[in-house]
């Protein structure tokens, strides 16, 4: 598991049924496998596939990465605040690669 | 037999020169990058059913100077219920080495259907956003693109 730098922009405190927007972004090359080095040699693809976001456990939004996204990943969208409790923030792809962050959000 | 070499070389030493000396939107059409499968990789998804146009909103720039990072927007008009949301949103491009760019799956938990990411552009293009509603319908917007700077076609320096 690589250790990766992950921003996160979630409200701390929201109203029940408010829609709320979330906004993240994690370090990584995402590199297209299409590219070659001076030499010629091809340098093999290594990105981001998949991006989940969890709210108490629950999927709320899922993403598929290719290649045509930039390097490092940014994706916002929305999410509707049911309750009071964790949002689960979880990026894998290439060589293994596995991102995870959680974000508390207050429902009144 | 020197004199003909000679010649061969004046004669492709001004074809290179006629090259050059073309207007820079003609040389940049000679080398723009081919046509990914585009089609093929829409109808894989919509099958034979039809695209309706509208409803979807594909927020681009109309022109951008650094393909390497561009930011892209697409929201869908829909109530986001129960039983009428967006499933999905699916960007397509017609000139980056793979059709696909990027696909959102959302569901009424959402509450609306918005969503943003930077995207890289490796030439001049159509971008297309088709969304896939929870009725099965399908519904798209297009923008063309003008990019100054194409990403992904600069070798990396020693």
């Amino acid at each position: 598991m690589t250790v990766a730098n992950v921003r996160i922009d979630v409200p701390a405190i929201a109203r029940r049924g408010e829609i709320i927007d979330i906004k993240t972004l994690v370090a990584h090359g995402m590199e297209t496998g299409f590219r070659r080095t001076h030499l010629g040699v091809p340098i093999p693809r290594d990105i981001i596939t998949t991006f989940v976001c969890l709210y108490n456990s629950v999927e709320v939004f899922r993403a598929e990465l290719h290649p045509s996204i930039s390097a490092n990943p940014f994706l916002q969208f929305s999410t509707v605040a049911t309750e009071s409790g964790t949002l689960e923030f979880k990026w894998s792809g290439d060589n293994g690669f596995s991102a995870m962050q959680t974000a508390r959000i207050s429902v009144a | 037999m020197k004199q003909s070499s000679r010649r061969a070389f004046l004669t492709v030493a001004s074809a290179g020169a006629a090259v050059a000396a073309l207007p820079s939107a003609v040389r940049a059409q000679m080398t723009r990058t081919p046509l990914n499968n585009m089609p093929d990789a829409i109808s894989k998804l919509v099958g034979t059913k039809a695209i309706n146009k509208g409803r979807v909103t594909l927020g681009v720039p109309p022109l951008v100077e650094n393909g390497h990072l561009v930011p892209l927007s697409v929201s869908v008009e829909s109530a986001m219920t129960e039983a009428d949301y967006v499933k999905a949103i699916h960007v397509f491009t017609e000139r980056n080495p793979l059709p696909e760019m990027v696909t959102f799956r959302l569901g009424p938990r959402a509450g609306r259907a918005q969503v943003a990411t930077r995207v890289r552009m490796a030439d001049t293009q159509n971008v297309i956003a088709i969304a896939e509603m929870s009725d099965g319908s399908f519904w798209l917007d297009s923008v063309f693109m003008i990019v100054t700077l194409a990403a992904c076609l600069e070798e990396l320096p020693a």
